[in-house]
């Protein structure tokens, strides 16, 4: 029993994680149209700005966190108006081929500069917590509460923000938000930015559990590509549910199963469910 | 009537294969030859995948997966079951082809982009399976000692001057079968599915079926090359049938000119040979690469051979006009 | 009554909760033009839809010459001989006109992935057949001497055509025209209108969705006057004006002084 609340608390946390990083991917989705394969590329950045702000300016984690979040959204609006704007009349395949570009280019600059070895960063309150014989460290708690915490939060700016409602406004139906009068062009930026925050944060949260690398980037991709195609690519509410779902089924899969092919359970499920609903989860088909 | 635009004829590509095959002749160092094969190999790939991406207008992600499919299968079948090259590299087109076809079947109730990232998902899989399974695959230790191809009507393919001419003689039947397809009525209606899909449908064309085939054509080529790799490099690894492969040709592919004849071959000679003067850089060369491709699609997405069509294009309705001014 | 080419019984289809076209049942009689009119949003596009294969009905049945087609794939019924054009100029732009316009033909020709590769004798004589069947129907549009051009060289109005050229080159008994005349100015217009009147005279049956009145009304046989998504009304030009149920549809409820076929459009300009 302990260890299925263990288990439990594990699945919650990673769950969380994917959560950030698909909702991000999910929203430049809906509103862009761009399937942006550098995503992964912005988490792994996330996780190493962390790394190198707690580590060169000794600041406390929460600081070297919101800082990484910050440094990662500006990157990500750069690469809105550098690349994906000038693309957003091509076709498709430009917009993914040039994403898969800037995700080689980043890891290929964060091998350079920090290597390919893996990085450490410690665990802002050590120790674990112990709720009636079920053990569960701090971070893992840190990570549920705060990402918890970042999905209200963004909740509540796409509902109830002006600038949020023009979001979904436009992960609905472009045309339509530029009928209205919203400036679409900033829109776009404003949400590669608010995808990009939320992978950074993601990734300061977990680095503690797990190590950073640079391949950590691609692995957390295809991962949460399959989260919204499982969801219904654009769909927020699809991008949550697909996240815990991945999440259980890795966690629980890979211990009751096989923990070599954990990561391929959520491959496994994809494909499964493809073949049955090929427009996802949670969106309509037509 | 007028002249449809200019095309460089099946004479240009006779002459380069003839060229070509006077190579060894010449009694070029290893390296030369090493650097040969390497880039017919990867231009088969690139073939294999500008038959989705620029025939049909799919891009598929998982090609490394079925090029390491065709390499193991060439590898394992030689080495652990004892067969003939010959017998084994047919066979390892085959699983290829089938392999396609299973994919295709659950794949293409996508579209567009997630069929792109469900074909990425699938090409990690493979890479993965092939990396765990230790006991069919040798695992992470790799594929050791996969036999040169064996000799065939007397001549022993262990030498790489010799074997230089399956990679050649592979690559001349690549390119063909691609022309052919092109040129054809089954071809015509791959490039319907590319410029729309929904206005293909309604032409009257069976897309679902026509995507099929292709993607088994697609991949049947990538086993060909694999099949190659398998017996010229004599080792296996599986990082080889990693996405980061898939990504490298299709920057070949890029470089070249997607949807053209010359530009699988062109952007793999060009970038695999630039590579070599590069030697230092192999480690970082995605510093280069990454922003290269993006400058590509942003810039000349058309790529080098597209340049060239391009401009021969105008140059020709330039003349057209001229004509019926003159008419 | 002329004998009919096409039955829609019980007609309709619903997209989650909403009712596209509902409950449709209308003749189209064999070797005339008939025009389906209605306001925005009546549902004809996706009644085209419907007959073409591109949806699924989620009721009732489309015979098409005596043979039940509702369940057909689009590539099953364009093969049955209903073509169609799209609303926007869709075409091949990037291939010459006559390379797209063979793409038409696709549906009469077997040749597959082994006859490309092997060169076969269906291969060659089906690449000929359809190199006959797309220069016959451009003949018919009147662009044979455009065959090698880029089709996105073309005009507005060239474009239409080649689009109507690679609907006849899959030999069709009926023609499914979605808005012919969208984007043409009245010179075009009229040159269309002929060029329908041509086909039809050459025993072809044509259905066709147009807001352009003076159109339908110079050129239609037969009107079918769909709102919001049921069948209102179905006769000749005169018996359909006089309808009270018509002018009810286009002058009563949503219509602000829009012209017939486009009423209440200004909302989507708010």
């Amino acid at each position: 029993m302990t260890i299925l609340f263990q288990q439990l608390s594990n699945a919650l946390a990673l769950g969380g994680v994917y959560a950030l990083v698909a909702l991000g991917l999910t929203l430049v989705y809906g509103v862009m149209r761009v399937p942006n394969f550098a995503h992964g590329g912005l988490y792994m950045l996330g996780a190493y700005f962390t790394y190198a702000v707690l580590n060169g300016l000794g600041v406390p984690y929460v600081v070297a966190l919101l800082i990484a979040a910050v440094a990662v959204a500006l990157l990500a609006a750069l690469l809105e108006r550098l690349v994906f704007y000038p693309l957003r009349n091509a076709p498709h395949v430009h917009a993914m081929i040039a994403a898969i570009g800037v995700l080689f280019f980043f890891e290929a600059v964060v091998q350079r500069i920090w290597g390919a070895d893996f990085k450490q960063i410690a665990e802002p309150i050590p120790g674990i917590l112990n709720v009636g014989g079920v053990v569960i460290t701090w971070q893992r708690l840190l990570v549920i509460l705060a990402s918890v915490l970042a999905m209200l939060g963004l909740n509540f700016f796409l509902k109830r923000t002006l600038t949020g409602a023009t979001i979904e406004a436009m992960s609905q139906s472009r045309e339509g938000a530029r009928l209205v009068g919203i400036d679409v062009n900033r829109v776009g930026m404003l949400t590669f930015a608010i995808s990009g925050a939320l992978a950074a944060v993601a990734a300061a949260l977990i680095a503690p559990i797990v190590s950073v690398a640079p391949s950590m980037g691609e692995v957390m991709n295809l991962k949460v590509f399959a989260i919204i195609i499982l969801g219904g690519m654009g769909s927020v509410p699809g991008a949550i549910v697909g996240a815990f779902l991945l999440a259980f089924a890795e966690v629980f899969g890979g211990f009751y199963i096989n923990l070599d092919f954990a990561d391929v359970i959520g491959f496994a499920a994809l494909v499964l469910v493809l073949a049955i609903r090929p427009q996802g989860l949670f969106r309509r088909g037509t | 009537m007028t002249r449809p635009a200019f095309k460089p004829g099946p004479l240009v590509w006779v002459a380069l294969f003839v060229l070509a095959a006077l190579l060894p002749l010449l009694q070029p160092g290893g390296f030369v030859l090493d650097v040969a094969i390497n880039v017919m190999i990867w231009s088969m790939l690139a073939y294999g995948l500008n038959v989705m991406l620029g025939y049909t207008g799919q891009l598929p992600l998982a090609h490394a997966g079925f090029f390491g499919i065709g390499a193991y299968a060439v590898g394992i079948l030689t080495l652990r079951e004892g067969w003939n090259f010959w017998l084994a590299w047919p066979a390892a087109v085959a699983l290829c082809a089938l392999g396609g076809l299973l994919l295709g079947l659950v794949a293409f109730r996508t579209r567009g982009d997630a069929f792109s990232i469900f074909t990425l998902g699938v090409g990690v899989i493979i890479a993965l399976v092939i990396n765990k399974w230790d006991d069919l695959t040798g695992g992470n230790d790799g594929l050791n000692g996969v036999p040169p191809a064996s000799s065939l009507l007397g001549i022993d393919f262990s030498k790489s001057a010799n074997f230089y001419y399956v990679a050649l003689a592979a690559l001349a039947l690549t390119v063909l079968v691609v022309a052919r397809t092109r040129q054809s009525v089954f071809g015509r209606s791959l490039v319907a599915i590319r410029g729309g899909e929904d206005l293909a449908r309604s032409a009257g064309i069976d897309v679902f079926s026509h995507k099929l085939r292709a993607l088994m054509l697609s991949t049947a080529i990538a086993g060909l090359a694999g099949g190659v790799y398998a017996a010229y490099v004599g080792f296996l690894g599986s990082a080889v049938t990693g996405p980061t492969t898939t990504f490298t040709v299709l920057l070949y592919l890029l470089v070249g000119g997607v949807g053209t004849l010359a530009g699988p071959l062109l952007g793999t000679g060009l970038i695999y040979v630039a590579l070599q003067f590069m030697k230092g850089l192999q480690d970082y060369q995605y510093i280069v690469f990454g922003p290269l491709l993006v400058l590509l699609v942003l810039f000349a997405p058309q790529g080098l051979a597209g340049l060239w069509n391009r401009a021969q294009m105008r140059r020709a309705s330039a003349r057209t006009e001229r004509a019926v001014d003159h008419a | 009554m002329p004998e009919s080419i096409l039955e829609v019984e019980g007609l309709g289809i619903r997209f989650g909760g909403l009712h596209a076209v509902r409950d449709v049942t209308a003749q189209l009689p064999a070797g005339k033009i008939t025009a389906i009119i209605g306001p925005n949003g009546a549902g004809k596009s996706t009644f085209f839809n419907l007959i073409s294969g591109f949806y699924a009905p989620t009721s009732g049945r489309i015979r098409f010459q005596g043979e039940d087609i509702t369940r057909l794939k689009t590539h099953q019924v364009v093969g049955r001989g209903i073509a169609r054009t799209f609303q926007t100029t869709t075409i091949y732009r990037e291939l010459s006109v006559l390379e797209g316009v063979m793409i038409g033909h696709r549906v009469r020709t077997r040749a597959g992935l082994w006859d490309a590769l092997l060169r076969t004798g269906r291969e060659r004589r089906e690449e000929a057949e359809s190199r006959e069947a797309a220069l016959r129907a451009l003949e018919r549009v009147g662009l044979a001497a455009q065959a090698h051009r880029p089709a996105g060289a073309l005009t507005q109005e060239g474009q239409k055509r080649v689009g109507i050229a690679m609907a006849l080159a899959s030999d069709p008994r009926l023609l499914l025209l979605d808005e012919p005349a969208a984007g043409m100015n009245p010179e075009e217009t009229v040159n269309l209108m002929g060029l329908i009147r041509e086909l039809v005279g050459g025993g072809l049956t044509v259905a066709l969705v147009e807001h352009k009145m003076s159109l339908v009304m110079g050129l239609a046989d037969e009107i079918l006057v769909l709102h919001h998504g049921q069948k209102i009304a179905q006769g000749t030009p005169g018996e359909v004006s006089r309808d009270p149920a018509v002018i009810e549809a286009y002058l009563g409820g949503h219509a602000h002084g829009g012209q017939m076929g486009q009423p209440g459009r200004e909302g989507a300009h708010a």
